[in-house]
C-alpha cells in the first residue's frame, strides 16, 4: 500500500524554484544537445504551457478534449488583428487571445460538456475540426484562408504610430516597448509566460478547486452525492486550459506574427495529448518534460535526410547498407511521425504513467537499492509530482 | 410529523410497478430499518429520496421541503447524505482527501472556485476531518491510497464522509452487505455508536435481521412496491404476514 503524503507549501517552492532555474537555464545546458537555438527554446516553451494547461482539464477531471488546436488557432488570430489593429506589441495580444480564447472554450465547453467520456471528446473534435473548416471557408475575411494572416505595413497599427513607430523598413517584428521579441528575447519572453502559467498550476494543483477536479476523475457519481455540482467544476476548468491554449497560440505569433488555419488542424490536438500522456497526465511536470521530448525529436527526427542515413550507415556492406537505409528512412524526415507513434506506443504499454512514472520507478529502484530493502513498501512515500 | 415524508409516492419501470402509492413517515432521531424480500422496492425507495429517481406521482418532503424534481447535490446540500451498496469513494485519492471533499462541501456550497488556497490551508477543516477518520478508525491510515482499502474499510470511510457533513438523515444501502461477520459485526457497533454521539436520523435498507434487530427502532416490511407492516422490531418478528411475505414462513 502506497503512502500519500501530502506536499507542502515550502516543497512546493523548492519545485518550482528549479524549475524556474532549469527553464531560464535551458540555453545553457541544452548547448550540448545541440538544441540551445531560440527558435527551438520558443517552441519548448509555448508547447510546454499549452501541454500545461492541457494537462489542468486531462490530467485533473479526465476529460479528454480532442480540441484544444482550435484554442490555439482563436488564440493566434487574435493575437495577429492585434498586432494589426494596435501594434506590435505582444501584451494587449497576449491578454485579447487569452479572452478571445477563454470565451470560445465556455461556449465549446458548455455544449460539450453535457456528455462525458468518449462522446465528450468527438464533440470536442468535431467543434475543432468545424472552426479549421471555417477558418478556410466562411471565414475567410478574418482568416485569410489558405494564405494565413499575417501584418502588413498598411495595417492600421493604431498604438505603433501614436507611439510614432509606424513606419517600418522591412518584417514587421513584435516589440516590447522597443525590445525585438526574436532570438534570445523573444525565448525570455515566453518562459516568463510559461513560468506564470506553471505557478498557476501549482497553485490549482494544491487548491481546494484542484481537488475537487481530480474527485471528478475519479467518481462524479460520490461528488454529486456529496453536495458538489460536477458541470460548472468542469467548465471552469475546460475554461482555463482554454485559456492557456489561447496564450500558447498568441505566442506563437509573437514570435513569428503570422497565424495559418493548419494550427487548428486535429493533429495538433493530437499532438497536445500525447504530450501530456507521455509525460505524465496529471502531474505537475509531465505535460511540460512530454512538450520537451515531442518538440526535441520532431527536430532531430525531421532533420534527417536518406544522405545523412547513408553516412550514418556507411559502415556496412553494400546491399545491407542499402536495405537499412530504406527502412530506417522510413522513420525520419517527413516520417518521423511514424518514430513519435512507436514512442508513444511504447510508453503507453509499458508506462502509462509517462515519463514522470518512469522516473519515480527508478527512483524506487534505487532507494531499495541503497536501503538493502528495509523499511518495506508500506511506509515508502511517494515521490513529487 | 417526521423528518422525512413519503406521501403517495408511484414508481414504474415499463410494465413493473416498482413502487405502489408507498406512505412512510420517519421521526426524528430513530433508526428506520426497511426490509423487504429481492424486488419489494427499497432500493427504489431510496433512489426517490435522494433525487436519482424522480417519481412517477407524489411528494417526499424532508423537513418540510419537497425533494421531489431537485438534483443530488441539491439535496445533500439540504442535509441528506447516502451510502451506497457498494462503497462511492475517491479510489484515487488519500483517506483524508476523501473525506476533506465533503468538508468542503459544507464549506463552500455546491460549486466555489478556490484555486489560490492550499486544500489544508484552513486547520479547523483539516482537524475535524482527521478527527472523524480517527472516530471510525482509520485515523492511523489517513495517508494511504483509499483504492487498496478492505471493503469493510471502505464502507467505512464512506460512512466517515457522510458523517462529517453532519447531515440530517443518512440513507444506508445494506450497509453490510458481502461483508464477514466480523466486519458486519464491526458496522453495527459503529452505526450505534454513530447514533448515540451524533442523534442522526437513519433510514437502513437492509437483509441481514441480525443488523435490523441490533440497530432499528422501527421497522418497515416492503412486498410488491408497498409496505405492508410498521413497526418495532418484536412487532415485526411476530407478525404473520411479515413472516408470509418475506420470510416465507420461517422462524426467526
Amino acid at each position: 500500500m502506497t503512502t500519500n503524503t501530502r506536499e507542502t507549501p515550502q516543497g512546493d517552492m523548492v519545485r518550482f524554484g528549479l524549475f524556474t532555474v532549469v527553464i531560464l537555464a535551458m540555453p545553457i545546458w541544452l548547448m550540448p544537445f545541440g538544441a540551445a537555438y531560440p527558435d527551438l527554446m520558443q517552441k519548448f516553451a509555448i508547447y510546454g504551457l499549452f501541454a500545461i494547461g492541457f494537462n489542468i482539464l486531462f490530467g485533473l477531471t479526465g476529460y479528454l478534449s480532442f480540441g484544444h488546436a482550435a484554442f490555439l488557432g482563436v488564440g493566434s488570430y487574435t493575437a495577429v488583428w492585434s498586432f494589426k489593429l494596435l501594434g506590435m506589441n505582444p501584451i494587449p495580444a497576449l491578454l485579447l487571445a487569452v479572452v478571445m480564447s477563454g470565451a470560445f472554450a465556455w461556449l465549446i465547453g458548455f455544449i460539450s460538456l453535457r456528455r462525458t467520456g468518449i462522446y465528450f471528446s468527438i464533440l470536442t473534435l468535431a467543434f475543432a475540426q468545424m472552426s479549421y473548416n471555417l477558418a478556410y471557408s466562411v471565414l475567410t475575411p478574418i482568416t485569410n484562408g489558405e494564405t494565413g494572416l499575417r501584418v502588413l505595413n498598411s495595417d492600421p497599427r493604431v498604438l505603433d504610430h501614436m507611439m510614432g513607430a509606424g513606419e517600418v523598413d522591412g518584417p514587421l517584428v513584435t516589440n516590447l516597448f522597443g525590445m525585438e521579441m526574436s532570438g534570445l528575447p523573444g525565448f525570455y519572453f515566453c518562459a516568463v509566460w510559461l513560468l506564470i502559467g506553471m505557478y498557476i498550476s501549482f497553485r490549482i494543483f494544491r487548491s481546494p478547486f484542484g481537488l475537487m477536479l481530480r474527485a471528478i476523475k475519479t467518481n462524479q457519481t460520490r461528488l454529486n452525492y456529496t453536495g458538489i455540482s460536477t458541470r460548472p467544476y468542469a467548465q471552469t476548468a475546460f475554461v482555463i486550459s482554454g485559456m492557456y491554449a489561447g496564450l500558447a497560440g498568441a505566442l506563437l505569433c509573437v514570435t513569428d506574427p503570422l497565424a495559418g488555419a493548419e494550427r487548428m488542424q486535429w493533429t495538433a490536438s493530437g499532438e497536445v495529448v500525447l504530450m501530456t500522456i507521455l509525460g505524465g497526465a496529471g502531474t505537475l511536470l509531465g505535460p511540460m518534460l512530454g512538450a520537451g521530448i515531442i518538440k526535441y525529436s520532431e527536430n532531430i527526427f525531421s532533420a534527417f535526410n536518406e544522405q545523412a542515413l547513408h553516412e550514418i550507415f556507411a559502415f556496412l556492406p553494400d546491399g545491407i547498407e542499402a536495405a537499412v537505409v530504406s527502412v530506417a528512412g522510413l522513420f525520419v524526415g517527413e516520417g518521423w511521425h511514424l518514430t513519435l507513434g512507436l514512442l508513444f506506443m511504447l510508453i503507453v504499454i509499458f508506462l502509462p504513467g509517462g515519463v514522470i512514472e518512469g522516473g519515480q520507478r527508478i527512483s524506487a529502484a534505487v532507494t531499495r537499492l541503497r536501503g538493502g530493502g528495509s523499511g518495506g513498501s508500506s511506509t515508502q512515500p511517494q515521490p513529487a509530482e | 410529523m417526521g423528518i422525512l415524508q413519503v406521501q403517495n409516492v408511484n414508481k414504474s419501470f415499463g410494465g413493473l410497478k416498482a413502487l405502489n402509492n408507498v406512505n412512510l413517515d420517519i421521526t426524528e432521531g430513530t433508526v428506520h430499518a426497511v426490509i423487504g424480500p429481492n424486488g419489494a422496492g427499497k432500493s427504489t425507495l431510496l433512489n426517490v429520496c435522494v433525487g436519482r429517481l424522480a417519481p412517477d406521482t407524489g411528494t417526499v418532503l424532508f423537513g418540510g421541503k419537497t425533494l421531489t424534481g431537485r438534483a443530488p447535490h441539491e439535496i445533500n446540500q439540504m442535509g441528506v447524505a447516502r451510502v451506497f451498496q457498494t462503497p462511492e469513494i475517491f479510489t484515487d485519492l488519500s483517506l483524508l482527501d476523501n473525506v476533506m471533499i465533503p468538508t468542503l462541501a459544507v464549506r463552500d456550497g455546491a460549486f466555489k472556485v478556490n484555486a489560490w488556497g492550499r486544500v489544508d490551508g484552513r486547520a479547523e477543516i483539516r482537524d475535524r476531518a482527521e478527527a472523524i477518520l480517527e472516530n471510525v478508525g482509520l485515523g492511523d491510515k489517513r495517508h494511504h491510497h483509499s483504492g487498496n482499502l478492505s471493503r469493510g474499510d471502505k464502507r467505512r470511510l464512506e460512512l466517515a464522509m457522510c458523517l462529517v457533513q453532519k447531515p440530517k438523515l443518512v440513507l444506508l444501502d445494506e450497509p453490510t452487505a458481502g461483508m464477514s461477520r466480523h466486519d458486519t459485526n464491526a458496522t453495527i457497533d459503529l452505526l450505534a455508536r454513530m447514533k448515540e454521539e451524533h442523534g442522526v436520523t437513519k433510514i437502513i435498507i437492509e437483509h441481514d435481521m441480525h443488523v435490523v434487530f441490533s440497530l432499528a427502532d422501527r421497522v418497515t416490511v416492503m412486498a410488491q412496491g408497498t409496505p405492508i407492516v410498521e413497526g418495532t422490531p418484536n412487532e415485526i418478528k411476530g407478525d404473520s404476514r411479515v413472516q408470509e411475505a418475506y420470510l416465507g414462513g420461517a422462524h426467526l
